[in-house]
């Protein structure tokens, strides 16, 4: 009989996904036996103080990230080949972090809602009934979204790492599930925000189905799961092309739905708009971050030989994404599905630089998506966190027309959305400047310059859209019954200074950051 | 390239929508439509859903809950049983992680207990 060897696991670089994922499984302890009362105080502490350890492990493991031999990028393939920390991956993890950090900052609001969190008493009780009146008017809250939010970041920390196809699947769920359960979960508008949690679950299943299947084909033709074994396998032409073509093509469906790409966005506005807004700013910056690596990932590694194979398919569906992003954000009249486009339109932009593949001197297209995502994902939660308090008293004001005037009636807020707006739109001195400047040359040098000028005429459209809300907002009149905008507690305002700060700084001084990204090098396999 | 290998998985594909069809079909044109208490109940097999869906026609939720903690110790069993075929050469380590495993399962089950889903009424 053979004996089984003992797999090695290298506990310490992995640190940071096992603080992430073990201070989840110690959270729903937690709400096991923690009385009611006190139960949100304790859990938002100590979620934070995990993600802090996490980050602080997350820069101990980048320090001490080794240069490959024979190869360009540093790192290692840990827990037998399941898992690569190399340099993106670390650079992912930090910036996931951060990012998880203010969003949990924004879940653990309460008094914008007048005591109690943004999320449903009871998710349990019907829209509408009287079980639903008592618990809130016991002030039941879930504080269950702490370890939720926490699985979903270890999902999301593991996903881009992964450096096999069946591991990545794993990761893909532990970041999805929790994800459409969060969505499920607002206090107002529930209905809405059911049905979101609804689509999303469906659509979420349709695509993890695609991926799986593409997994198995892909399988099918390398005979392994290993990203390195799949380059090889296509580096020496093994096999029959048209299972690689399809595999390849069912992943690409998988991934580029969770990046919400055209024709795969269908899901983005409805969910967007229905979920609560901290869990939408939370999806729109970490989610698109942890989705994208893992589409870099894989295509860059396993599929990179054959890259004159995927990026004509490449080709179109940034273009398609940036058009329906741009263009459809035109008509939108809820500020959530505005910015739910915008997203969209946003990983259009990001595609762009993906699709140039380009890998020589200078910032690689890798390097370049991974700027774009940090600098984007700061704005993104700031421009939700600015949604969550502009309210009438059924909940949050989202109607655009809501917006009219509100320069005039508090500058402040209506201030720093306008500059989040700005940085959307690419304005120099912003971080969305530097972004796609850093995205574009990439994309030029990797021979995409079609797709360049095309991005270029995007985002001139784009930037209709956004000026168009600042116009709304200084040079309109207030409307009549205007909503109020509440004062936030001190969690959501240092997340909004947080991504104040942040955007400015990447648009005035995106060096440290951007050497950030250079030193993170290129995958390991 | 050699694709004549997928031909019996493409006629099984054939074979199998074609039987969903006729089984359909079949019984649709000669079975009797005779609707009773019985056929319209969720499982058609006798047995009382129980306990009496409320107004009719929604599940109760503990259904799901009850599925859902099988589905976990299933699940749990199942990863035990090669532990336990392998335990001698797996040592310490195997031990130390089927331990953090089960504690795993353990933290979810205290949920669902300290929260009441274990009280059926």
């Amino acid at each position: 009989m053979n004996e089984f060897i003992a797999p090695t696991v290298e506990y310490a670089e992995l640190s940071p996904l096992l603080i992430v994922l073990g201070a989840a499984v110690v959270g729903v302890t937690l709400e096991a036996f923690l009385p009611r009362r006190g139960r949100h105080r304790i859990q938002v502490v100590f979620t934070l103080v995990a993600l802090v350890a996490a980050l602080l492990a997350t820069g101990w493991v980048a320090a001490g990230l080794d240069e490959v031999e024979g190869a360009s990028g540093r790192g290692l393939i840990a827990a037998e080949g399941a898992i690569a920390v190399d340099g993106p991956s670390v650079f992912m993890w930090g910036v996931l972090l951060v990012f998880s950090i203010i969003s949990v900052m924004l879940f653990a609001e309460r008094r914008i809602e007048g005591g109690v969190s943004a999320f449903a008493g009871q998710a349990a009780a019907l829209p509408g009934t009287e079980a639903e009146r008592e618990a809130s008017r016991q002030g039941i809250e879930h504080t269950e979204v702490f370890p939720l939010v926490l699985f979903a970041i270890g999902g999301m920390l593991l996903f881009p790492a992964s450096n096999d196809l069946l591991t990545m699947f794993i990761a893909l769920e532990v970041l999805s599930l929790p994800l459409y359960l969060l969505c499920g979960l607002a206090r107002r508008r529930r209905l809405i925000s059911q049905e979101a949690a609804m689509k999303y679950f469906l659509l979420g299943a349709f695509s993890s189905a695609f991926f799986v299947y593409g997994i198995a084909l892909v399988y099918g033709y390398a005979g392994s799961f290993t990203l390195a074994d799949i380059h090889a396998a296509v580096d020496n032409n093994t096999g029959s092309t048209n299972l690689l073509l399809a595999g390849m093509g069912l992943i690409a469906v998988g991934l580029l739905f969770k990046v919400s790409a055209a024709p795969f966005h269908a899901w983005t506005p409805d969910v967007y708009q229905g979920a609560p807004t901290p869990v939408t700013g939370f999806m729109a910056a970490c989610t698109k971050l942890a989705a994208f690596g893992a589409l870099l990932r894989v295509f860059y590694v396993a599929f990179g030989g054959a890259q004159w194979d995927w990026r004509p398919m490449i080709w179109v569906v940034a273009a398609l994404t940036m058009a329906i992003g741009a263009v459809v954000a035109l008509t939108q009249s809820d500020i959530k599905r505005m910015l739910a486009y915008s997203s969209i339109a946003h990983a259009g932009f990001l595609l762009v630089g993906f699709a140039g593949a380009y890998g020589g001197d200078g910032i690689t297209s890798l390097q370049s998506v991974l700027f774009y995502l940090a600098a984007y994902g700061f704005s993104t939660i700031g421009a939700f966190a600015v949604v969550m308090l502009v309210r009438d008293p059924g909940g949050e004001a989202t109607h655009l027309s809501r917006w009219a005037g509100l320069g005039k009636t508090s500058p402040l807020v209506a201030g720093v959305f306008a500059f989040f707006m700005l940085a959307f739109a690419g304005i120099p001195l912003t971080s969305g400047f530097t972004s796609k400047w850093t995205v574009f040359s990439a994309a030029w040098a990797g021979g995409a310059w079609p797709l360049v000028l095309l991005a270029v005429g995007m985002s001139a459209v784009a930037a209709y859209f956004y000026v168009r809300v600042i116009v709304l907002m200084f040079f309109s009149d207030p409307v009549v019954d205007g909503p109020t905008v509440s004062v936030p507690s001190l969690f959501t305002s240092s997340a909004l200074v947080v991504a104040v700060v942040a955007t400015v700084v990447l648009g005035i001084l995106p060096g440290p950051v951007l050497d950030l990204a250079q030193q993170a090098g290129a995958f390991v396999r | 390239m050699d694709l004549d290998l997928y031909v019996p998985i493409l006629a099984i594909g054939v074979l199998g929508a074609a039987f969903a069809f006729f089984s359909l079909a079949a019984s649709w044109l000669s079975g009797p439509r005779r609707y009773n208490r019985a056929r319209l109940d969720s499982y058609e097999c006798g047995i009382e859903p129980t306990p009496q869906p409320i107004g009719g026609g929604r599940f109760q939720v503990k259904y799901f809950i009850t599925a859902m903690l099988f589905i976990v110790f299933d699940i749990e069993i199942i990863f035990l049983y090669p532990f336990a075929v392998a335990f001698d050469s797996l040592g310490w380590f195997g031990l130390i992680e089927m331990g953090l495993f089960i504690l795993t399962l353990v933290a979810a089950f205290a949920y669902v207990w300290r929260r009441g889903g274990l009280e059926w009424d």
